[in-house]
């Protein structure tokens, strides 16, 4: 079982070792137009909803509670009260019905369920969520961070630039639509640095545009620089890397634009390309339960004594041993 | 005697490589091709630039004391750059081969040459060492110069090199502390003490920036 509670989603899943998702139920929490994610909000709607989720995903299984082999649980890095909802319910169950726990850090999740779904065996990853705007690959037994944002995250720049348009959060998905509909292209702050990317001068440049521009030219505009610049740092990692897969992941994975750049630069390179599922981009219980059956095969498991959250958890400070 | 038959021997992120010969001397043509992923006017606007830019700054490094290929011909319609032709091992190659005390010189050395270019008032914008030639005569020969800006802003070299650190904890992560350790020393003998200070302290500043810095 893997419960998620990284952020705006509750969720709680049952996999199978062999990696089937027997049950994936979600409840996500949305902040009113114009507002983020609120940390105290955030964490009593995933206390309100927690239990009615667990019941859900157990009722979906239809199997023995007792049948369960290890309770995994989201363990960073996100909000630290919400997180602390997840490893709670975990915490009990562990210790209720007697099981291991162990703990899984969030963005390892999302490369995981991609590559377990996409059968990927050694990608180049380009990691992207609110969270996370990372390009990675697996090398002496953890992932290596080859680029990454040096300040706010891919997922961020939409959320914000979203808030002050103000569309709902998650800005992405409305972004996408409305820049469908953009014909001219505007020129906006290019930032690529390295293999690294930097978003925080295009949104306060996109912003200020909000009055002059159309806004779907603004929102095309936007995500034309935004993913360019992304591709171009993956293209840079990939070339350097000389990896022979490209695996895109994490909630803005649903965005097809992004996807359609990632495909060109990995066909270019002569490297398979693969996209996650629609259903596990986003934060979902089933990347937690795969990963932690991952985990506990390969003995990462934690003392609930011992099982801290951790809200600032990096990921290239996690040891993998089952890779 | 040099081929006259053009070969391509890299296939980078930007640009293809070419090996060739230019009226007698042997040459690389560096070919920013058009990237179908970015919208038109995007791609042309940055591979215009970008040729512009590197032609210009591997002329200027030079004057900072740092050895660069020599350019015989640029041209911006079909965004190429003609420059000579290199000899030597990349430093990435080169240090997976060594033992400690071959890569701590070759990182003394780098570490100076960056130095030279900073004080100078160049950002080299990519440090990775897939850039970095180490030929013959144990010298650094810097390439690809697409990112390169002039600056003498503490804030610009300060990614300059941690880009630099990036790859010597990822590529290299083996034994890239003891590397990068040494990039340092090198990089803080030629700009001095106080620079070098302020230089490191900005790098700091900027990984805590990052999402989920270690501390903050």
């Amino acid at each position: 079982m893997g419960i998620e509670s990284t952020a705006h989603t509750f969720g709680v899943s049952i996999a199978s070792s062999i990696g089937e998702i027997l049950s994936n139920v979600n409840d996500k929490y949305s902040p009113p137009p114009g507002k983020g994610i609120h940390p105290r909000e955030a964490t009593q709607h995933h206390c309100e909803v927690g239990p009615r989720v667990l019941e859900e995903s157990l009722k979906k299984w239809g199997g023995n509670i007792d049948d369960l082999d290890v309770i995994a649980f989201s363990a960073g890095p996100g909000l630290g009260p919400a997180l602390r909802t997840g490893a709670t319910m975990a915490r009990a169950l562990a210790v209720w019905l007697n099981k291991p726990l162990a703990p899984v850090h969030h963005a390892i999740a999302h490369i995981e369920i991609a590559a377990k779904m996409a059968d990927i065996k050694d990608p180049l990853v380009t990691l992207v969520s609110g969270g996370h705007t990372t390009v990675t690959a697996f090398t002496g037994g953890r992932w290596r961070i080859f680029g990454e944002t040096e300040d706010i995250t891919l997922g961020n720049l939409l959320d914000m630039f979203g808030r002050a348009v103000p569309l709902p959060t998650p800005g992405g998905p409305e972004i996408e639509k409305i820049a469908s509909r953009g014909t001219n292209f505007i020129e906006l702050p290019y930032v690529v640095k390295g293999n690294d990317v930097s978003y925080s001068g295009l949104l306060t440049a996109a912003k200020r545009l909000l009055t002059k521009k159309p806004l779907e030219d603004i929102c095309y505009s936007l995500q034309e620089i935004a993913f360019a610049m992304l591709a171009e740092a993956t293209e840079r990692a990939l070339a350097h890397t000389q990896k022979q897969e490209l695996l895109l992941t994490g909630g803005v994975a649903a965005n097809k634009r992004l996807a359609e750049m990632l495909r060109i630069v990995a066909e270019s390179h002569g490297a398979r390309f693969s996209v996650v599922p629609r259903e596990y981009s986003g934060d979902c219980g089933a990347q937690i339960a795969w990963t932690g059956i991952l985990a506990y095969s390969a003995g990462s498991i934690v003392e609930v004594a011992k099982s801290y959250v951790k809200p600032r958890w990096r990921l290239d400070t996690v040891d993998i041993p089952w890779r | 005697m040099i081929s006259n038959e053009k070969k391509l021997i890299y296939k980078g992120a930007e640009a293809e490589v070419y090996v060739q010969n230019w009226h007698g001397l042997k040459a690389i043509e560096k070919i920013r091709t058009p990237k179908l992923y970015r919208v038109r006017e995007l791609d042309t606007f940055i591979r215009r630039t970008r040729t512009m830019h590197e032609a210009s700054i591997i002329h200027d490094a030079k004057k900072a004391g740092v050895s660069t290929p020599l350019i015989y011909m640029v041209d911006i319609i079909r965004t190429s750059i003609i420059m000579q032709y290199i000899e030597g091992i990349r430093l990435r190659e080169y240090l997976g081969m060594s033992d400690n005390n071959h890569r701590i010189k070759a990182c003394r050395v780098l570490g100076d040459r960056v130095g030279r270019l900073h004080a100078f008032g160049i950002v080299h914008g990519d440090l990775t060492t897939s850039n970095m030639i180490l030929t013959p005569n144990q010298d650094i020969t810097l390439i690809d110069f697409g990112l390169a800006e002039y600056s003498k802003e503490i804030e610009k070299q300060g990614v300059d090199i941690l880009l630099g650190q990036r790859i010597f904890q990822s590529t290299h992560h083996e034994y890239g502390l003891a590397c990068y350790k040494a990039f340092l020393e090198g990089y803080r003998e030629r700009v001095g003490s106080t620079m070098a200070d302020q230089v490191e302290e900005r790098v700091k500043q900027i990984a805590k920036r990052g999402r989920y810095a270690v501390e903050r």
